[in-house]
């Protein structure tokens, strides 16, 4: 981790209407960390990651992600950051191989390069027999590790990762929070969301959001000192029942 | 020689109200591509228990749930529900069950309240009838009863499914992963609801892949790859772990963890929260203790009682038989 911000955000709104999703957030987050981004359903965390990726143009505030600013430069943002979540991440009717071709080609990468880091990504994760294989007869963990690595093969600046981890099993759940800590100490910036309050305890900073709003945001520890709590859950559980809103 | 037969299918019988489910198998797919989703499990639920399935995805879970619902047939095995026969007397289940699918599956352009309506009415009641039983949890979405459903958040959908899935009040209820997805304080409630609703003596069968949920159920299964790793109380699973578990942490616990791993002694190391969690072969905290001392590092350890995680994990490492 470095002293390099790679997001800044301030002030950054979202309404739809009337109803203010995002409520003037601000916080930087660091190359190479690891930035937990907690909240209740409805809290507002898929809303200010869609202006973070640059899908989404904010209501008002600014924020820049990977130096470049989300109103002007949103596909620049794109070129510089990976998206992996639970619900989304590789298509079942393509192989392993077929996968990491389709998504590194998206991205512009060379023949030479795809060719030589699937290679070594393949024999990382032990898929090296498996990559003619459909992706939909993989069991899920390894889907999900799979996604995480297609994620960051084109060496993005950061990767958002919306509950990657969401009904994987407790062994393949902490071999992927293991590439996580892998792919940080590379100097790829992970910002990633989990309904597991253990996971919040292996990020370097954890915000909470509560109505749109950021409500905490400091290392775990200091988290559990300020809330006076033994535990991520109790910290999280305090702050959530706080919310007002229900919507999702 | 007929009537003994008779008394012996009376003793093979559950007691009115459970679930027995003996050696189940369901596979699917063609000669090929066979996946094998349940390896022939076996296990009882009594009259009014909490029964929790806890798994990860493609455990086989909803597969259970489905042929218990008379949904999917089973490729081998029997199983009963309220002492009825799955295949055979899957109509009479149908009037008894109460089923939450893990998709929601209400309809998504009535309201709240036309969808309960419509549920009461396939199985000949009214909202009024079994008002008391729903009451608890359909009156926190009462205000937005003329809703529709498809429009309403993530926790209030979940609640409007379990209202449907009881106002027939069923003497079993399925709720197949009700809590995915759900951040932790709408878990927390729904788990609340649970424990109220059992007390009116419906037997609940409940999945989930959050291992924190299991001990807030009577009994639970532990279910992997199509097979169950333990049937027990959430107390018995974690009291047949047998071995030491010391919780350590430090400010490098990258490293922290590949000393642990080093050490002979532990047979097992992994993150665990706060703490890196060390599964001993021999002896306890003290033995890790001097074993860190060697290496230079600052270190705060405990000995700690496992919870469901813990003994999950080691379960699925220990070989197939």
């Amino acid at each position: 981790m470095s002293n390099d911000k790679v997001i800044t955000a301030d002030r950054l709104t979202k309404k739809f209407g009337g109803f203010t999703a995002v409520d003037t957030i601000s916080f930087d987050v660091y190359k190479g960390e690891i930035f937990g981004f907690l909240g209740a359903n409805g809290a507002g965390k898929t809303t200010a990651m869609k202006m973070l990726s640059g899908l989404s143009k904010p209501t008002a505030g600014t924020a820049s992600v990977a130096g470049f600013d989300v109103y002007r430069e949103n596909e620049m943002i794109k070129k510089n950051i990976g998206y992996m979540s639970q619900k989304f991440s590789l298509y079942e009717d393509l192989t392993v191989k077929e996968n990491i071709r389709f998504y590194a080609g998206i991205y512009g990468m060379t023949n030479k390069f795809i060719k030589e880091k699937s290679g070594l990504i393949l024999k990382e994760l032990h898929l090296d027999s498996e990559a003619d294989r459909l992706v939909k007869s993989l069991p899920l963990g390894w889907k999900q590790k799979l996604a995480f690595s297609v994620a960051i093969f084109h060496e993005p600046q950061i990767v958002f990762l919306d509950e990657p981890t969401g009904g994987v099993d407790p062994v393949t759940r902490r071999e992927f929070w293991s590439m996580i800590y892998q792919a940080a100490a590379s100097g790829i910036t992970v910002f990633v969301t989990t309904h597991y309050m253990d996971e919040a305890e292996y990020c370097n900073r954890v915000s909470i959001m509560v109505d749109g709003r950021i409500d905490a945001l400091d290392t775990p520890q200091q988290l559990k000192k300020s809330f006076n709590a033994v535990s991520m859950d109790e910290v999280f559980l305090k702050l959530a029942r706080k919310a007002i809103r229900t919507a999702d | 020689m007929k009537s003994l037969q008779n008394i012996n299918d009376l003793n093979s019988q559950p007691v009115s109200g459970g679930v027995l489910v003996n050696n189940i198998e369901k596979r699917y797919g063609s000669k090929k591509d066979i996946i094998t989703a349940l390896q022939g499990i076996s296990f009882e639920v009594n009259k009014g228990e909490l029964f929790g399935i806890i798994g990860p995805d493609g455990a086989g879970k909803t597969s259970l749930f489905r042929i218990l619902a008379t949904l999917l047939l089973a490729d081998g095995g029997t199983a009963t529900v309220d002492g009825l026969d799955v295949v055979k007397d899957y109509k009479q289940i149908r009037q008894r069950v109460g089923y939450m699918p893990g998709k929601f599956s209400l309809y998504p352009d009535l309201t709240v309240q036309e969808n309960l309506e419509f549920f009461a009415t396939v199985f000949k009641t009214s909202i009024k009838e079994n008002y008391d039983l729903v009451k608890d949890i359909y009156s926190q979405i009462e205000p937005f009863k003329h809703r529709k459903a498809g429009k309403l958040s993530g926790g209030m959908k979940q609640k409007l499914a379990l209202s449907c899935a009881l106002i027939h009040r069923p003497s079993v209820l399925l709720l197949d992963e009700p809590t995915t997805g759900v951040d932790a304080v709408s878990r927390k409630e729904f788990w609340e609801m649970l424990k109220r609703l059992k007390e009116q003596e419906i037997t609940i069968l409940v999945s989930t892949p959050y291992m924190d949920e299991a001990s807030l159920c009577d009994r639970i299964a532990l279910i992997q790859s199509g097979k169950l790793l333990s049937v027990n109380t959430p107390g018995g699973v974690v009291k047949a772990f047998g071995k030491k578990l010391v919780a350590v942490k430090s400010e490098n616990m990258l490293e922290l963890l590949n000393d642990l791993k080093r050490f002979e002694n532990i047979e097992n190391a992994y993150p665990f929260g706060a703490y890196h969690h060390a599964v001993m072969k021999n002896g306890d905290a003290k033995e890790v203790e001097n074993y860190l001392i060697k290496t230079g590092r600052k270190f705060e350890l405990k000995n700690v009682e496992p919870d469901i995680e813990d003994c999950f994990i080691a379960l699925m490492r220990e070989p197939n038989e």
